[in-house]
């Protein structure tokens, strides 16, 4: 920008600045406008939450008639639920496989990440460099062959099926490749002089220090496997194999589906990823911040 | 620095810490990427295929429901992403003002459907988007329709739907990116903008966006390969099968139908995959461009 250009928009601004600070109404509108805003789009945010409870107590044909008030019919559509899916084991299913995974996911690529940013070297950057161009290739692409590869070792419809395939992932390998750009490299130097082997350090030293990290990419990866569909539903192909979330789509496609009971279902599917959010708000912030910086 | 040579022991080390994921990166990605893009070229059912040169190719641009999906696909992609995007920057923005009450509340709120899992929150939005159901009765006790719609027999509000959910879905998961972003921006930029007179308006289009370009890039490229795999939304609120009449049949669905639906071709349901890539590839280095050349021009 030329400084005349720059002078001129300083000039006109400051008139429209003038105009408004002169009138505190029109800030007092603009603010109010934010409010509005802000207010709108949280109530478009949370109603289908607060839809899903209320119409976890309410017979199918008022849910689709959109009564949003609560009913009496929480017990009857937690019978039908329970009557109609395994709940103990589907739920054990889930479970197993976000927690398997995630800790896997996070051991593996957390070594890799500090492995990247550590020990730079001009092949380990082009390999990473690679990933990243890997990183754009859509699931769609490689399910077909994962499916023929697990089908041919007799591996399909089983957890290691769902869980392998999951494990590296180079989104979470990047997310702490750039987090350990944070780690203080004093730390590492004065462990080193103290003695302490490369896993000693990475196991003693960076681990405790990146808990932060650590917490943030486990609740994205738990919610990601929680919540994974595509590669569950070509996998697990037996009921008691399946995950809830599985479950919740079958449900759904019925003819006529009881909504009732589904979204009980989906009140106790929602839970456990909900309460792990509010539990680690702040820290999923924070793992945020690391990873944009 | 870390750029130091490192020497014989370190290189080991550094090998053995990646070695982990690079096996299994190789295992369950790159040898399936590399295998499909060989059967994208085979043809035949099930698992007798042969070689057939371009004749998947050539089946491609003579397939209607294969058009079709591309179609659906990319309308998604040009009406959706956009929308998502601006609005939340908006939020980003107007919660990135610290005299502001509530942020916190706004905030958490406004990330709250990131939480839900793609099949729960479309379970849901499909029980409100019911024919006599909340949101229809909703938009006619503001008079804005006089009959009700009907979301998913209506080709072109099955459409409307699954934009708005997936909206709803998104938008506060890309607002965070942009938060984490803006508060890594030094305020005493703002602050001399402001005493010399800066608007509002000229301070977003002349601050904000610019130093923001490199996170707005990162998730428009992000959302932009979520659009084009779209399934979960798509497969629960059509029970499968993309309709009303193919309506909202997306590629994905379309692969998946390819596979395991019917008589799988396996050869041909590949080539449809790297038609994604290829999509992704081409819109990717377009959105590159466009962010090197505002740069070059500012």
């Amino acid at each position: 920008m030329t400084s005349t250009t720059m002078a001129e928009n300083t000039a006109s601004a400051a008139t429209k600045v003038g105009l408004a600070t002169g009138a505190a109404p029109f800030r007092l509108i603009r603010r109010g406008l934010v409010y509005l805003l802000l207010s709108i789009a949280a109530f478009i945010s949370v109603f289908p939450f607060y839809w899903m409870v209320v119409g976890a107590t309410n017979p199918s044909a008022e849910i689709i008639k959109g009564k949003a008030t609560l009913g009496g019919s929480l017990l009857t559509n937690a019978a039908t639920f329970f009557a109609q899916v395994d709940a103990p084991r589907i739920f054990f299913n889930s479970a197993f496989i976000a927690v398997i995974a995630t800790a896997l996911t996070l051991a593996i690529s957390s070594l890799a990440g500090y492995g990247f940013e550590m020990f730079r070297s001009r092949v380990r950057e082009r390999i990473f460099g690679l990933l990243l161009l890997l990183l754009s290739i859509p699931f769609a692409a490689m399910m077909v062959p994962l499916f023929v590869m697990f089908s041919q070792a007799k591996l399909v419809n089983t957890y290691v099926a769902v869980i392998l395939p999951t494990v590296a992932s180079i989104f979470i390998i990047f997310y702490f490749r750039q987090a350990t750009k944070a780690f203080p490299s004093e730390l590492r130097d004065a462990a080193k002089i103290d003695g302490l082997k490369e896993w000693q350090i990475f196991l003693f030293v960076y681990l405790p220090v990146m808990r932060s990290t650590y917490a943030a990419a486990t609740i994205i990866v738990f919610m990601a496997n929680w919540n994974n569909y595509l590669w569950p539903l070509i996998v697990l192909q037996t009921a008691e194999n399946k995950t809830i979330t599985l479950i919740l789509s079958a449900l759904t496609s019925a003819y006529t589906p009881d909504y009732g009971m589904i979204l009980f279902g989906t009140v106790l599917a929602t839970l456990p990823t909900l309460i792990i959010f509010f539990l680690l708000q702040r820290r999923f912030v924070e793992g945020m911040l690391g990873a944009v910086k | 620095m870390a750029q130091a040579r490192l020497d014989r022991r370190d290189q080991i080390t550094g090998w053995a810490f990646i070695a982990p994921a690079l096996i299994l990166l190789g295992l369950f990605m790159i040898y399936p990427i590399v295998w499909s893009l060989w059967m994208s070229f085979q043809v035949g059912k099930g698992m007798n295929l042969s070689f057939g040169g371009f004749a998947n190719i050539m089946r491609l641009t003579k397939d209607p429901v294969f058009l079709r999906a591309l179609g659906n696909t990319f309308t998604f992609f040009i009406v959706q992403v956009p929308i998502m995007i601006v609005l939340a920057l908006l939020f980003a923005v107007a919660l990135n003002d610290s005299t502001l009450r509530f942020r916190g509340l706004f905030r958490t709120a406004i990330f709250l459907p990131c939480v839900t899992s793609l099949i729960a929150y479309s379970t849901v939005f499909k029980s409100m988007f019911a024919t006599d159901g909340i949101i229809n009765e909703a938009l006619m006790a503001v008079h804005l329709i006089g009959a009700p719609i009907g979301w998913f027999s209506d080709p072109f509000w099955a459409k409307v739907a699954i934009i708005l959910a997936i909206t709803w879905r998104w938008t506060g998961y890309n607002m965070i990116f942009y938060l984490a972003a803006l508060q890594n921006i030094d305020r005493s930029i703002y602050e001399a903008a402001r005493i010399d007179g800066v608007p509002a308006w000229a301070r977003f289009r002349y601050l904000t966006i610019p130093m923001l370009k490199p996170v707005i890039l990162f998730t428009t490229v992000i959302s932009t390969i979520g659009t084009l795999q779209l399934f979960d939304e798509v497969y629960n609120f059509t029970a499968g099968n993309g309709g009303p009449s193919d309506s909202t049949i997306t590629l994905s669905l379309y692969i998946y139908n390819l596979t395991f639906k019917f008589m799988p071709s396996f050869g041909y349901s590949a080539t449809v995959s790297w038609v994604i890539v290829v999509v992704v590839g081409i819109l990717s280095f377009l959105q590159f461009l466009v962010a090197r050349d505002r740069r070059r021009s500012a």
